[in-house]
């Protein structure tokens, strides 16, 4: 098993490794050397901190599988309701890249009912080399076990050595359940994709604590290495509709106990727009004042396409629908455009943003929310929300 | 039958404080809390517990520390808790925690319905739960919103999705990892601090499970970090200044110069 020690005879008591311990493990002891505790993760902070050499980490040899049988990149492209989700194109792109620098190629994995052929050109023209369809008309509902189920055994038919897939609702339910049956890694909501091409390894950096801490991941011994990316952190790519493409279709079964089946589906009256696809986002905080005058939100939010998000404050205050709410405990989202109107700028709030461009509005100019917004209005959000929703419909402005 | 919510301990605030000397987290007075989508967990088997007479244990991984989280739970009305502490865990990623969870339930018999929160505020991942039922071979359903009927077969609860809400039947057992819509979290009545104040938290280390050493801790993760980094976050601002006119029309003009809006026509 896994240990840690401190050398006692070569350690000087320096404390760099107290700082170095993000996890607050280590301390000096009576004989001023130093000590480390229960919460230690053996995460080896402190071994390469140690300018003495004085802190040993030993890691187990582990069985490792036959990495050499493992090749290409495929990308799961969610098909709800007859509809493609705009994360499998994007995540295509990225593979594109990744595929190019690691001499392999990309798959777009499609699970559904016959119909789903019809998007392989779509899916070849935004960067796959093959599509994969697995069909069965039971797949056209999605459902953890029976996508879990099929998955899983392509995988071990073909496999892919990578597999991305979107952070969607459904994506974040089925991918732990296929990791967890591959016994592999995953890697949730990574922001940034890089190719190791020394290693031939997938470097998966991802934001935790809220999005104070950046993590680089790797999976190095276990096949597929698996990721999921929210909607909207990578661009697409353009259309090329002279790309060619490889279409393989699979006539799959399903596994024998499904266990779970969805009854109704429903949309919600005003959370027909799903904020984490959404280009561009008006959000209120409490700063609006009151439920009614969120209706101006939406009215700037229609002339621009977009959708209303809100703080958790009006959540509870029953002001607005937890669906729409962003934040830790809420929904991150990844627009062009995110419009912050009277948010103060909690750091909850703000690990929910991941926005190209950010325009804060507040009536207090020491707002915390000004340091993240790249163009700040020191203005009450009221008056600014009825502005914009008269300046933009006299001067006919709308979104791109 | 028995209800088993999987609880963790995390930090009570996310701000990450960098030491300007040594460029290292700062970690000096944070205090632990239980993960507040785990409160919800916690409440809604209470809750079960009432209507259906079922009987709930606790479960958590990590340093002896944690079972005074653990006797938070049972001060609210949890009857059993149940703490996996060992070196041996220590380091584990999701697939690995997810195995040491599951080798604990097991060895306490399992139970009908396990619930977890949606997610941990400190990693974020949401990825413990499902991995975990799929471990225990049973169903599950993640961001529950409401349970709308349960019995000892079978339950239908209503789940938050990207587009709205869905009803879901699952058979039991199974798991559920719940959002905060689900109900409003009690506090502990001041008997039940007192009755709990030194409540007996069975503690289990590796050798205790059916589990495979090797699957757990740090050399059962296939994740490794390899390197952690505070993010610039840092950006130019510029404020636009004037009448709410002026401010509303200078910024109507970037947003055209960034090519976000256009004039129509």
């Amino acid at each position: 098993m896994a240990s840690i020690k401190v050398l006692t005879d070569v350690c000087t008591g320096c404390e760099t490794c107290v700082s170095a311990c993000p996890f607050g493990a280590i301390a000096l002891n009576d004989d001023g050397v130093a000590e480390i505790g229960d919460t230690c993760t053996l995460c080896g902070s402190c071994v390469e901190a140690c300018p003495f050499e004085a802190i040993e980490l030993t890691k187990d040899e582990e069985k490792t599988v036959d990495l050499s049988m493992w090749h290409g990149i495929w990308v799961f492209c969610e098909i709800a309701n007859g509809t493609l989700r705009g994360v499998g194109p994007e995540l295509l792109g990225q593979a594109r890249k990744l595929a190019d620098e690691l001499h392999t190629d990309v798959t777009a994995l499609i699970l559904g009912d016959e119909g789903i052929k019809d998007f392989a050109p779509e899916l070849i023209a935004r960067g796959a080399d093959k599509v994969l369809a697995a069909v069965n008309p039971g797949l056209q509902q999605l459902n953890d076990i029976a996508y879990t189920g099929v998955i899983c055994e392509l995988v071990q038919k073909y496999h892919p050595e990578i597999i991305l897939l979107g952070a969607t609702g459904f994506g974040r339910s089925m991918a732990p359940r296929v990791a967890a049956r591959l016994r592999t890694g995953l890697t949730a909501d990574c922001t940034i994709l890089a190719a190791d091409t020394e290693n031939h390894l997938l470097q998966q950096t991802r934001p935790a604590f809220g999005g104070n801490l950046m993590a680089t991941i790797i999976c190095p011994k276990h096949r597929p290495q698996m990721a999921t990316v929210r909607p909207k952190v990578f661009a697409p790519l353009a259309a090329d509709e002279s790309r060619k493409g490889e279409i393989i279709v699979e006539n799959v079964q399903l596994p024998k106990d499904i266990l779970v089946e969805t009854l109704k589906s429903s949309t919600v009256a005003g959370e027909d727009v799903n904020i984490a696809d959404a280009d561009i986002i008006v959000a209120v905080g409490k700063g609006i004042g009151s439920a009614k005058n969120i209706a101006l939100a939406e009215q700037l939010a229609d002339l621009l396409g977009g959708a209303v998000a809100v703080t958790r404050p009006l959540v509870d205050l029953g002001w607005y629908g937890y669906a729409h709410q962003v934040g830790q405990t809420g929904k991150t989202v990844a627009p062009r455009l995110y419009i912050a109107c009277g948010i103060s700028g909690a750091i909850q709030h703000l690990a929910g943003i991941a926005a190209e461009t950010v325009v804060a509005v507040n009536n207090d100019p020491d707002a915390p929310i000004f340091a993240h917004a790249h163009y700040a209005i020191n203005s009450d959000c009221v008056d600014f929300l009825q502005t914009m929703v008269e300046t933009i419909k006299e001067k006919g402005y709308k979104a791109v | 039958m028995k209800i088993i919510v999987c609880i963790k301990q995390v930090p009570a605030t996310n701000e990450v404080r960098l030491d300007p000397v040594t460029n290292t987290i700062i970690r000096e007075g944070i205090e632990s809390i239980t993960n507040p989508f785990d409160t919800y967990a916690i409440e809604e088997a209470i809750r079960l517990k009432k209507k259906l007479g079922w009987q709930t244990a606790a479960v958590s991984m990590g340093i002896p520390a944690v079972k005074e989280i653990l006797r938070d739970s049972m001060a609210l009305g949890i009857d059993e808790a149940y703490l996996l502490s060992d070196r041996g865990f220590a380091g584990a990623d999701t697939l690995a925690t997810a195995y040491a969870l599951a080798g604990g339930i097991q060895k306490i018999g399992g139970g009908q319905l396990i619930i977890c929160g949606k997610m941990a505020t400190d990693g974020d991942t949401a990825q413990v739960g499902p991995m975990l039922a799929e471990m225990l071979s049973i169903p599950h359903v993640t961001d529950v919103a409401e349970i709308i009927r349960i019995d000892e077969k079978e339950m239908v609860c209503r789940k938050l999705t990207d587009d709205g809400y869905q009803e879901i039947k699952l058979h039991l057992p199974a798991l559920i990892t719940v959002n905060k819509e689900i109900n409003v979290p009690g506090l502990p009545s001041m008997q039940g601090i007192l009755d709990t104040y030194d409540a007996p938290v069975t503690t289990y280390t590796v050798s205790d499970l059916d589990v495979a050493p090797e699957l757990l801790g740090l050399a059962g993760s296939p994740t490794q970090v390899v390197r952690t980094f505070i993010p610039n976050l840092a950006i130019d601002n510029e404020w636009l200044t004037g009448t709410v006119n002026q401010q509303t029309d200078a910024l109507l003009s970037r947003l055209s110069e960034h090519n976000i809006i256009e004039k129509e026509g």
